[in-house]
């Protein structure tokens, strides 16, 4: 941070700035308009048709973007050590960014680099709404941001914005963002469920101004913290953001002093048209042109009665879909439409446009544009079509974004899944990837730990899932999350010391793997015993009676999630005397092997509930903490015998899905090591080749009876529900619906005919609607 | 600019390439002839005499029909799901996946969806009994027509080849 005399010298410098905030008259929405306008009207960044300082002195230019980029990584390293929350500093969960006055993304650092979009949207949401006069934009001023209904993902991740001023004028901006460990939301964690609206997603801030002069204000630190369960962690992480930041404003000074400001201003802009341009030459140079459609889906299961929710018209199942269409061009433009995606709904997984526009960047850059240069060119490179009123744009300004990646993660395997179906195409095999896993489960919870403090934990070893396999080798097992590029899973000692739960196993989760020619990597899973906890409470949240992420070219997607949870445990006895122990791994669900170290009276909940609120733990109660594999790749009837024997032996496949999946024939020595017979494995798998036409029909003939079963209405109320919402926000996914299964005309569904709640479905009220909010919009709705 | 060999493609699509060359692959500027090298490879390793037009999974292909000239969509065993246009899933074998038994052959207990909310579909070659893809949506989910591609466009404009000759 500035001393307090460099603080003075910048209060005299606001007091200097003529010709408003830039220097030219102008008003930042003045600014911003001309840009769009500019944009709009060549096609290109702010008109950029010519890069003028990249092609005059491009050895400048690449220096411009080193040390900025450079600076931009070095700051998160060396910001990150402040934290305190594993979240951050274990978990790598902050990134910071650097934006033009304009707000538009310029670098970004690594990290969880979806904000390259979302503080962006906070700062022309300020721009929008003229914050300029009120509450004032000055040097030294710090603006805090987490409002989901402006492009936030979710509200834990905390944005600090500082605007970046020199010789008198605002020349950018610098945001920081990290991920708290709870936001004062209705049960502790920072991605909490049970709350059904935004009024319980915890504390909102909306680009409130919280520092000036550098520092920030005190009734902002003393409500702030009083605000959230876990004080110390959320003031570290404070600090780390403010850290961050300065470290960044110092950087842009440093190289306009070097450099001149006409020459930062000009990087400051053409390294944007640049981004967009590398995307459109990226698209051309690694994919084919023509339309891909995928879809995906994923669970609500909330009429359980282990989902508590404050609202009756919340207690139903419901399913949330999202069917795509990549549009690539034969110019290389593309357009991403999601038209027929279901409603938003009264749960916390509910997205903003901004979270979908901007997140889909932290996928692309493991796939499509593995670059450094991530900034808001990609975002103008491409053209997005979020119809108003789906789950990823929602037109009500109450829905509760708290786990908005329980459909992001999977929504996007539905793009990956495409764009891997172009590489696979066009012979770029290496970079197939059939998708990733659903990063869950998320152990959450909260109560006194072990220290005597109020606490709330939320364990990112969801950070390490199985990866997708591809059209070449396996996917990583325990590896990665399509949301951190840079996840890890955390160390088992930090995690002991932040969460009042012991380690009592930690595996690689057997047949987690989607099964193929290439399995996707397996998740892994962790037994945790509460230990000296008070007053403890925990909930799952993940994936269960369905599954987000399919396999790829005959591959299948990975396993579904299931929870274990077991109370009245008996274990503090058994611990004295000596008795065995739940320990390792839960290898095989169906066998119930924990059960057989644990006391016969305990209270075991072992199903497909998945979703869960706040629940009562006692000390020595258990939570399994299961983390999902990743989607396979080809017919598994041709994997590999000596892969099949490796997975045997390392427990990564059960023996009998040896065989019933992969055709192998397998036996195993005395010493219990298991082998493939080659020979007998080739004879056997064209006999399960010939069982599958057997028992197959062909699909025009299967879609006779599915249509019967359509007419007649067989289905469960969650898919009919899920149908309906689609079809009444999209007259051309109905329409289409119909004609494919050949129904009769006056066909049709309607959620007020399913006999549940239907809150939401015809009374709503966008943000927009406020007096004096001006929104903004991204995308074409 | 990497280039590879045809012996490097070749191991490429068996999964045998060595890693050093894999990195190369995925770390440097794509290579605009691997499409011309990976369809000969293929070429060579399919029994018949039809010209590969586009690839699209392990096993299928778009092919040019040698009689006939027509495009058509095709597995390597011969099997043809008619004009590469349609989707080729309405002239394959489905099995579903839709109760509890079935999908117990496939995963533990547990570890499997709940056939009330979601399928799996399973798409054989209605010949040789290969399974080329398997769709998870919910019940009802219309056949999903995954990929229409613009080749022409793609051959002319993004590789410089000559289209491939097509009737009808």
């Amino acid at each position: 941070m500035k001393t307090d005399a460099s603080t003075s010298k910048k209060t005299k410098a606001a007091e200097e700035l003529v010709g408003g905030l830039l220097g030219n008259g102008q008003t930042l929405k003045q600014y911003r308009d001309a840009i769009q306008d500019r944009t709009k009207t060549t096609g290109f960044y702010n008109g950029l048709e010519r890069l003028d300082l990249r092609e005059s002195d491009p050895i400048r230019y690449e220096k411009l973007f080193s040390k900025l980029r450079g600076g931009l990584v070095h700051s998160r390293e060396t910001a990150k050590k402040i934290a305190a929350s594993p979240i951050v500093e274990q978990e790598g969960e902050l990134c910071f960014t650097l934006y033009n006055a304009a707000g538009d993304c310029v670098l970004t650092s690594t990290g969880i680099i979806i904000h390259v979009g979302t503080m962006g949207a906070a700062i022309k949401y300020m721009i929008e709404n003229d914050w300029e006069s009120n509450p004032g934009i000055n040097p030294g001023d710090m603006f805090t941001n987490n409002d989901c209904s402006i492009g936030n993902v979710h509200p834990c991740d905390i944005a600090t914005i500082v605007p970046i001023f020199i010789q008198g004028k605002l020349v950018g901006w610098v945001g920081g963002v990290t991920h708290v460990i709870d936001t004062g939301s209705i049960t502790p964690g920072s991605m909490s469920t049970g709350q059904v609206q935004r009024f319980g997603d915890g504390f909102m801030i909306t680009c409130r101004k919280t520092g000036v002069n550098d520092k920030p204000l005190r009734d902002w630190l003393h409500e702030s913290q009083r605000a959230v369960r876990t004080p110390k962690y959320w003031i570290l992480d404070e600090k780390t953001r403010i850290a961050g930041c300065h470290m960044i404003r110092t950087l842009v000074e440093e190289v306009v002093a070097e450099e001149g400001l006409e020459a930062y201003e000009k990087f400051a802009f053409e390294v944007i048209e640049e981004g967009r341009r590398g995307l459109i030459s990226r698209l051309k140079a690694m994919t084919i042109p023509g339309k891909y459609r995928k879809a995906a889906f994923v669970d609500v299961p909330y009429a359980h009665p282990d989902v508590q929710t404050p609202n009756a018209f919340a207690k139903i199942d419901t399913i949330m879909h999202q069917p795509v269409e990549i549009d690539i061009r034969k110019d290389g433009s593309w357009r991403l439409d999601f038209e027929g995606a279901s409603r938003w709904g009264w749960h916390s997984y509910n997205a903003h446009q901004v979270a979908f526009t901007s997140g889909i960047w932290v996928m692309m850059t493991q796939t499509l544009v593995p670059t450094q240069r991530i900034n808001d060119g990609a975002y103008y490179g491409t053209e997005f079509r979020l119809p108003k009123g789906t789950w990823m744009n929602p037109d009500d300004r109450r829905t509760g974004h708290a786990y908005a990646w329980h459909f992001l993660v999977s929504g996007w395997s539905a793009m990956w899944r495409a764009l891997s179906h172009s590489y696979f195409s066009r012979g770029y095999l290496e970079e197939v990837n059939s998708g990733n896993a659903n990063t869950s489960n998320w152990l959450q919870g909260g109560g006194i730990n072990q220290d005597g403090e109020i606490h709330a934990v939320n364990s990112f070893e969801a950070s390490s899932c199985g990866t997708g396999a591809g059209a070449i080798k396996d996917g990583l097992n325990h590896a990665a999350a399509i949301w951190n590029p840079e996840g890890d899973m955390g160390d088992i000692e930090i995690w002991e010391m932040a969460e009042p739960l012991v380690y009592l196993g930690r595996s690689a989760k057997c047949n987690s793997g989607g099964y193929g020619k290439y399995r996707g990597g397996t998740g892994f899973e962790t037994l945790r015993m509460v230990w000296n906890a008070q007053d403890w409470t925990m909930f799952f949240m993940g994936n269960g009676y369905m599954n987000s992420d399919w396999g790829m070219m005959g591959g299948y997607p990975s396993a579904t999630g299931y929870r274990f949870e077991a109370h009245n445990t008996g274990l503090k006895e058994r611990i004295t005397y000596g008795d065995t122990l739940p320990l390792g791994a839960d290898t095989n669900p169906a066998e119930a092997g924990y059960e057989n170290h644990i006391n016969v009276r305990a209270k075991v909940k072992r199903d497909k509930q998945c979703m869960t609120t706040e629940d009562c733990y006692e000390n020595y109660d258990l939570y399994l903490n299961y983390l999902r594999g990743g989607p396979g790749f080809g017919d598994p009837l041709e994997r590999e015998p000596e892969a099949i024997a490796r997975d045997l032996n390392n427990n990564l496949l059960l023996p009998e899905y040896a065989r019933k999946v992969h055709g192998a024939v397998i036996e195993q020595d005395d010493k219990g090591v298991w082998s493939v017979d080659v020979k007998k494995t080739i004879a056997n798998r064209a006999e399960h080749r010939k069982a599958r036409l057997a028992r197959a029909l062909p699909t025009r003939e299967w879609m006779k009876k599915e249509r019967d079963r359509i007419l007649i209405g067989r289905a469960i109320t969650a898919v009919k529900q899920m149908y309906a919402t689609s079809f009444a926000l999209s007259p051309k996914f109905l329409g289409e619906f119909k004609t494919f299964w050949n129904l009769p005309e006056d066909w049709t569904l309607n959620e007020e005919d399913l006999d549940i709640p239907t809150y939401g479905s015809k009374y709503r009220e966008d943000l927009s609607k406020l007096p004096d909010v001006h929104t903004v919009v991204l995308v074409e709705e | 600019m990497s280039t590879y060999t045809k012996q490097q493609v070749k191991n490429l699509t068996e999964g045998k390439l060595d890693w050093d060359t894999t990195m190369r692959m995925l770390s440097m500027p794509k290579d605009n002839e691997r499409f011309s090298i990976y369809l000969d490879v293929l070429q060579a390793k399919v029994p018949w005499k039809d010209k590969i037009v586009l690839p699209l999974g392990p096993h299928l292909y778009i092919a040019q029909s040698a009689k006939t000239k027509q495009w058509v969509t095709k597995c390597d065993c011969g099997h043809e799901f008619g004009d590469y246009r349609e989707n080729w899933k309405l002239n394959a074998a489905i099995y579903v996946r839709d109760n509890p038994e079935t999908m117990r052959d496939v995963y533990p207990t547990l570890m499997a969806p709940d056939t009330e909310w979601q399928v799996y579909r399973e798409y054989y070659c209605p010949e040789c009994g290969v399974m080329l893809d398997v769709e998870a949506p919910t019940p009802w989910y219309p056949v999903i027509h995954d990929f229409e591609p613009d080749i022409e466009a793609f051959y002319s404009e993004w590789v410089n080849l000559p289209v491939p000759e097509r009737a009808g």
